[in-house]
């Protein structure tokens, strides 16, 4: 089966997924939350999962809408307050080409987060380069 | 009417002064001030130069002097490899093909990834308004058009906003926004729109709008499955301003995917003009910039088309186009589109009226970017274009044009039972989760309240202690479902469970995507493959039944049966007392009256009783000096035939005519039959006292006096509108009662001749 045929994966790849904690589609029911088998943690995408909607949107001529899947995928293991930070981070005035630059290798280095260190490093220079990082309060 | 002028004016304009269009304002055209809308004098003439697969100029401006917006589209927009093809087509070329149904969607998709901002402008200007609404209808993503709700209070109340959040999802919206008056109670909004959501339907999409970081937790927690704020700017000064950049929105874009969250960014023009920093850019040039970024980011969709700017834009000349322009280029770079028409851009309904009729007509991912499915002053976002108040003239204009605009009408007893279940619902999550306790009086007072002024409930200092515990305490959607099914509502915590695993397949992630019998659809399996006559969206049969089932439609059957109602009170007051005579009294006036006159009908459109009538036009006669006689007229069920069939038998050659209906002719023997004297033609507003004076009208004119005939007053009244739909039912009664060979009868008002 092409990419392009497995969309919705829920209805013509449901076996293709699996939650982060690797449980099945079909596992997550009322019951389960019931019977506190399935938790908040379950609903949740999975970076597997956001890379076969990559390829999904590709082959629907969906490039730039594909490579956001592609970077998200990467976001999926970073957690909560270390994904805001970084966007915090990344907002004018508050930080600097070289703290930037550490937040993309810590993302590189720890979450294996390559596409999106390239874009925080590719940020700061032209944050650099346009006055971006000048403190606005 | 006071002859006494005190202004050297013609009152007309004084007049036009109280009309609601007057509280517009209308701008003028002023680049400087920022105020052009297709072109300004300052913005950039379309260019591009690339090497070796690098974007080296854009619009005019070199690669070292681009700031950050350049930067970015360059970089991710502009594809280098089809950048020469794109911007090598004539401007005029390129609008063609927008229009030509021969040319298919994708096709112009993939040229819009070699052109730039200026490049795009330029060509949805050389596109009339029926030219963009068409190209949209042909360029939209998704084939199945959709819409959205804004659901608020002015009281932050969750028990209402669960109600209203159940009812717009029974109206049909596939979408439902909320926002706060207090941002602290954002949590507290986003459960109500959850639980509410979780009623009936049970499928829509929802989201608290809030401050980014706030509302990226709060789609975390499952109390949200999708992002309308990333809000996008076509300067770098408004960017920064608004506190972001490309790089930053796109992290956040990501950020929303990485958590299975449906994100779409929001932009429109006028919004840098509001910011003050405009740069004397056209509006249009401005938002083409925004748009590339939006694709160029990697975000699904969009909401454009103005938004908190669209009555700023509509303001100048020719700005409701530009409006239009702008949903244009938003899909024809393959983004979703909340097509905007949510904000109040006019205090004239004409003018509102036809903001949203090229959108009807064309269809939209999403109509509206938050249709007020609440009360104007109920809504949190400020008044939307259309509003709880007006949903109705929505149906009714889907049902004129035969257009699916997403919504569906009401079933009262229906409505009534979800906003109950909705609340109780809410009330038993609140308590189950130990939130808050909810009385009965509170449940009572939502349910039935139009807007939060009905309503003795939560109000925005009380629900801020709840907002605050189910931030603190980490409560998420999955407590939510439990709640739910632990008290008893097992259908919606099957619904809410439903959404959350949407999140885990991640197929709503995709362009375009809503929720429909439980099944996703998008711009993937769904795709608008408009190519001419036949190959649109059409509605089933049945979605088109159920939009045209708006209130009160009138059918033969209900019609008729309401005369019956009338029949069955009314004992028979005529009586045929054999065939009608000439008569020879010159000053008789002979009344004639229609075949079904007191038999199958017996008032009038105004609601008369027709023995009142009669007895008034009597009466009037007599006091004329006059003596009447009356006849049944069966040859015919018109009017002036009536009347001058009672005027050829009439002593005096005066004759009245008149239909059940009550349209009423005054006539006489030696006229043409349609050159009466005197006409009732709008019956609805023929008062007893008009048939009265017609009849003293009527006797005088048997003595030879000059008469001043009696005008009825109209205060224009749509007339046709309120009635026609009725007296075509009704007079078909007459007509099949007609016989061309039944000679007039004698009537009398007892069964014994006199």
């Amino acid at each position: 089966m092409s990419a392009k045929d497995l969309y919705p994966l829920a209805e013509n790849a449901p076996d293709l997924i699996k939650t982060p904690s690797g449980k099945s589609l079909s596992e997550l029911t009322v019951d389960a939350v019931m019977k506190d088998e399935v938790t908040a943690a379950d609903f949740a995408i999975s970076a597997e999962a956001l890379g076969v909607q990559a390829e999904i949107a590709d082959a629907h001529n969906r490039p730039a809408l594909a490579d956001n899947f592609r970077r998200a995928a990467e976001l999926v293991s970073v957690p909560q307050d270390v994904l805001m930070e970084t966007y915090e981070m990344l907002r004018p005035g508050r930080s600097d080409h070289s703290s930037l630059c550490e937040r993309a290798e810590m993302l590189r280095c720890n979450y294996g987060a390559d596409l999106m260190a390239k874009f925080i490093e590719e940020a700061a220079d032209v944050y650099e380069r346009r006055g971006i990082f000048a403190k606005r309060y | 009417m006071s002859n006494a002028t005190d202004t050297n004016r013609w009152r007309r304009f004084a007049e036009w002064d109280e009309r609601m269009l007057r509280h517009d304002l209308f701008a003028a055209e002023d680049p400087e001030a920022g105020f052009s809308v297709f072109r300004s004098p300052y913005d950039p003439e379309p260019s591009v130069a690339a090497t070796g697969g690098h974007i080296t100029e854009m619009d005019g401006t070199p690669e070292a002097e681009f700031d950050i917006l350049d930067e970015f589209i360059a970089r991710y927009h502009l594809e280098p490899d089809l950048v020469d093809e794109a911007m090598a087509l004539e401007d005029g070329a390129i609008a063609r093909m927008l229009v030509d149904i021969n040319v298919p969607r994708a096709d112009l998709e993939r040229l819009a990834r070699g052109m730039t901002p200026a490049k795009l402008a330029r060509v949805v200007g050389h596109l009339s308004s029926i030219e963009i609404a068409f190209a949209y209808y042909k360029m939209r993503q998704r084939k199945t058009p959709g819409n959205q709700a804004h659901v608020t209070n002015a009281k932050d109340d969750p028990l209402q906003l669960a109600a209203d959040a159940a009812t717009a999802t029974e109206l049909g919206f596939d979408e439902i926004e909320t926002t706060m008056r207090v941002a602290s109670n954002s949590w507290s909004n986003a459960l109500g729109c959850t639980v509410g959501a979780a009623v009936g339907r049970g499928e829509a999409l929802f989201q608290c709008s809030i401050e980014e970081a706030e509302e990226l937790q709060i789609g975390m927690a499952g109390l949200a499955t999708y992002a309308e704020t990333i809000s996008v700017y076509g300067t770098e000064r408004a960017f920064v301003d608004g506190d972001d950049t490309p790089w930053s929105k796109a992290f956040l874009t990501a950020a929303y995917a990485s958590r299975g969250i449906k994100a779409r960014c929001t932009s429109g023009a006028g919004s840098e003009l509001l910011m003050g920093f405009h740069e004397k850019k056209s509006v249009l040039y401005l938002e083409a910039r925004c748009l590339c970024l939006q694709r160029a980011m990697g975000i699904q969709g969009t909401q454009n088309g103005g938004v908190d700017g669209a009555a700023l834009t509509a303001s100048m000349a020719g700005g409701v186009r530009e409006l239009m322009a702008e949903n244009l280029i938003a899909v024809w770079l393959g983004l979703e589109c909340a097509s905007g028409n949510d904000q109040r851009t006019s205090e004239s309904e004409i003018r509102v009226g036809a903001k949203i009729t090229p959108f009807l007509l064309t269809g939209s991912d999403l109509i509206t970017s938050g249709m007020g499915s609440i009360k104007k002053y109920d809504n949190s976002f400020n008044p939307s274009l259309f509003n709880g108040e007006e949903i109705e003239d929505w149906m009714a204009l889907q049902r004129d044009f035969e257009v699916d605009g997403g919504l569906s009408p009401l079933d009262e007893d229906r409505t009534l039972g979800l906003r109950i279940r909705a609340v109780e619902a809410m009330a038993a999550v609140l308590e189950e989760l130990d939130l808050a306790h909810v009385t009965s009086a509170q449940v009572q007072s939502v349910v039935f309240a139009s807007g939060s002024n009905d309503t003795d409930s939560f109000t925005a200092g009380t629900v801020t202690p709840v907002s605050d515990a189910i931030k603190q305490r980490g409560l998420t959607a999955v407590d939510v479902v439990r709640a739910l099914a632990k008290r008893g509502f097992a259908e919606e915590a099957d619904n809410l469970l439903f959404m959350l695993k949407q999140r885990v397949t991640g197929d709503y992630l995709q362009t375009s995507a809503i929720f429909r019998n439980r099944r996703v659809i998008s711009a993937l399996n769904d795709p608008n493959n408009y190519s001419g006559p036949g190959s649109a969206y059409a509605m089933s049969e049945d979605r088109w039944a159920a939009v045209q089932n708006v209130r009160g439609v009138l059918t033969r059957d209900r019609v008729l049966a309401a005369e019956a109602l009338v029949a069955a009170k009314t004992p028979q007051w005529l009586f045929d007392t054999g065939l009608a005579a000439k008569g020879s009294n010159p000053h008789e006036v002979v009344i004639g009256v229609s075949p079904a006159f007191g038999q199958e009908i017996h008032r009038t459109t105004a609601g008369h009783a027709l023995p009142d009538v009669i007895a008034a036009l009597m009466k009037g006669i007599a006091s004329g000096g006059g003596t009447a006689r009356l006849i049944r007229v069966r040859k015919s069920a018109d009017t002036s035939f009536i009347g001058l069939s009672a005027a050829k038998l009439s002593g005096s050659g005066y004759g009245i005519g008149i239909q059940a209906k009550g349209t009423t002719v005054l006539h006489h023997a030696d006229r043409m039959p349609h050159m009466n004297i005197e006409l009732f033609s709008n019956a609805p507003i023929v008062t007893l006292e008009h048939y009265r004076a017609l009849g003293r009208n009527a006797a005088l004119h048997t003595f030879g006096q000059n008469i001043e005939p009696v005008v009825v007053p109209t205060m224009g009244e749509a007339m046709a509108a309120r009635f026609h739909a009725r007296v075509a039912i009704l007079f078909a009664i007459e007509t099949a009662l007609t016989d061309e060979n039944a000679p007039p009868v004698a009537l009398s008002l007892s069964t014994s001749e006199e």
